[in-house]
């Protein structure tokens, strides 16, 4: 109680004076300075990244990682992780595949199929999570092996390889491709239709945590669980209801990667759980839950986006890109626990 | 059977309480508990740490239902199968923990769980102005002047945030506040607020159930005193047949110190000048007031 009436006494005077200082404050803050710097810098460094060709390359790069960073962004501020949520894109595009090459169902079904199969992954895990009280941590850390080795198993099992080759031949594809693939051509710049997925998910989520009731008791529940439902918080729905969210981003993710290369791999999506995360703390998530936002993941991705190209772009040694990121989310999170001792937060 | 009984009420009383206990197995936490809860009027549970105080405002709040006796409400028994069934019936309990969220902002916690809504079908959104307005007004008619509802509670000081929650409690339509030790981690200056809040409250009409181990925090807003120990009652006494020392002896364990003087008096002899105070101190500082 006492650090709070230090915190309170010392920043009080500063929230109500300072409009800018509050400005700064806002958890997208730090995601917008660094996209504009690593934008500038490619800019001027390189000649191509600034052009329409190179503006499609980078952004379709983004967009991808940026529908899931939202997601994930959206589920860290109700307080829990999905490590599942990178393997989940690949289990999603595995099940059309397999159901579409190998029972010849009708390619809609399949996609529909993929969804409820996956939306029913992420309501176990949120189960799972809420029932046993145990860290989503390690709930979707074990859904993520499971599914991992379901992923591989299987399709080597049906096809003896260990991708889905042939998407395009499937009845029906040409009518469901570009939904999810569709590409146009605006001068030498080639833009996919994931950017407009990317920006519409950005903009959904954004509404719903700040301007419906979900929103508010997904921040509540994130920021403190007790409190919530001793106010009558429904948390047993809201949790269960963010899992789902993830893992039908996943499945939006699957499909965008499916249906523009029309081949599967197994392995897809493995290994990026930890990239979407590291987006989302870089657009200001607090790891604890209760902080964060939307349009921040999106610039988040739109970074790693950005720097992921550019280092091409450069022409330096792409193995130096992990490290990149270790930085920056260590100066994410930096920044975040100090935005985080201002706000007076008492956890 | 205690002096509510002798009292001289007009009113009835909102929430009355007869001879409950609660055993959990084989332990007796609390037996024979009674005592009234009117409106307009401020009843205090007192007692120190393991008395019982929170088994009892837990069987209040509709988190416990009481092994024994009965709760009347408006003068008809009941039982709480839920808190939320208790709230429905306009019985609020603050807790310690004030069930707020230190980082969102003043306005969304005053509305946590019962958000104003505007729109239809999908586009039902939050009716941020009206929430902020209601926020600003309501806390403003409770004497606590926020120029911001946008910063996070967390920034708020402790009583301020107490206050937010009783607010919070009294806007959504409260006929018993329940406050579990509201002062208990304030310093002198922030408890002042909060009682000063709680006699608003109580003249406003609600009737509320204070739980302190302070008996300098309950005597000057109470109306009633129930004393607790170790899970029976000391008693209710109205304010006019006490006083603030004789609650604090009370409290202290009066019979406790009686017992030590007769220990005292074999040791040290009759004439000790140390006994003769103690037995002074028992004989001034015992209540008028029946026992039950």
């Amino acid at each position: 109680m006492t650090t709070t009436d230090i915190v309170t006494v010392a920043t009080r005077p500063r929230l109500e004076k300072r409009p800018f200082r509050r400005f700064l404050a806002r958890p997208e803050i730090g995601a917008l300075v660094a996209a504009l710097a690593v934008m500038a810098f490619f800019s001027f460094y390189t000649r191509n990244f600034m052009t329409l060709a190179g503006a499609g390359v980078w952004l379709e790069s983004a967009s991808t990682f940026g529908i899931m960073a939202v997601a994930v962004a959206v589920l860290m501020i109700g307080g829990e992780f999905d490590l599942s949520a990178g393997v989940m894109t690949g289990f999603s595009a595995l099940i059309v595949g397999v159901l579409t090459t190998q029972f010849g169902l009708n390619i809609w079904v399949a996609v529909l199929i993929s969804l409820a199969t996956v939306l029913a992954v992420g309501a176990l895990n949120g189960f799972l999570v809420m029932r046993t009280g145990l860290p989503s941590f390690i709930v979707t850390l074990g859904t993520f092996f499971v599914l991992a080795g379901v992923d591989l198993a299987l399709t080597k099992a049906l096809t003896g390889q260990v991708s889905i080759q042939g998407m395009a031949k499937v009845p029906f594809y040409d009518s469901i491709q570009p939904v999810f693939g569709a590409s146009i051509q605006i001068g030498t710049g080639v833009f996919y239709v994931s950017v407009l997925w990317w920006f519409a998910v950005t903009a959904l989520a954004t509404w719903v945590l700040l301007r419906t009731r979900a929103g508010n008791w997904i921040f509540a529940v994130g920021g403190a669980l007790q409190p919530s439902r001793q106010v009558g918080v429904p948390i047993m729905k809201t949790k269960i209801g963010l899992f789902m969210t993830t893992a039908g981003a996943a499945w939006l993710v699957g499909m965008i990667s499916l249906f523009r290369t029309s081949t599967v791999q197994a392995n897809t999506g493995v290994g990026q759980e930890f990239i979407y995360i590291i987006c989302a703390v870089v657009g200001g998530c607090l790891l604890t839950g209760g902080f964060g936002s939307a349009i921040g993941a999106a610039l988040g991705a739109l970074i790693y986006g950005m720097v992921f190209q550019g280092i091409t772009f450069a022409q330096w040694d792409t193995n130096w890109l992990r490290t990149f990121l270790g930085v920056m989310l260590l100066l994410a999170v930096l920044l975040n626990h100090w935005v985080r001792i201002r706000a007076g937060g008492t956890k | 059977m205690t002096t509510t009984d002798n009292t001289i009420t007009l009113v009835e009383p909102i929430l009355e309480v007869r001879n409950v206990g609660k055993r959990y197995g084989a332990i007796n936490a609390l037996s024979g508990i009674s005592t009234a809860v009117y409106p307009g009027q401020v009843t205090c549970v007192l007692g120190d740490n393991g008395a019982g105080k929170s088994t009892f405002i837990k069987m209040l709040a509709g988190s416990h239902s009481p092994s024994e006796g009965e709760l009347l409400l408006d003068g008809k028994p009941i039982t709480f199968s839920s808190p939320r069934a208790a709230l429905d019936e306009g019985i609020a309990t603050v807790y310690q923990d004030l069930a707020v969220v230190p980082l969102m902002p003043v306005w969304r916690n005053f509305f946590l769980g019962s958000e104003l809504t505007k729109g239809w079908g999908p586009f039902r959104r939050l009716d941020v102005a009206a929430m902020k307005r209601i926020t600003n007004t309501e806390l403003a008619n409770m004497g606590i002047d926020l120029r911001d509802v946008d910063q996070p509670i967390g920034t708020l000081s402790g009583g301020e945030r107490q206050c937010v929650a009783i607010a919070r409690a009294v806007y959504f339509g409260a006929r018993v506040l329940i406050l579990d030790e509201p002062t208990a981690a304030l310093g002198v200056k922030q408890s002042g607020v909060v009682l000063r809040y709680i006699a608003r409250s109580r003249d406003k009409g609600l009737g509320v159930v204070f739980i302190t181990h302070n008996p300098h925090h309950a005597f000057p807003v109470g109306d009633r005193f129930l004393l607790l120990n170790r899970g029976t009652s000391l008693g209710t006494y109205e304010k006019k047949d006490i006083t603030v020392g004789e609650l604090t002896s009370l409290m202290a364990g009066g019979a406790e110190l009686d017992s030590l003087a007769h220990e005292l008096e074999r040791e040290l002899g009759p004439n000790s000048t140390l006994v003769a105070e103690l037995q002074s101190e028992v004989a001034t500082e015992r209540p008028a007031a029946s026992r039950e």
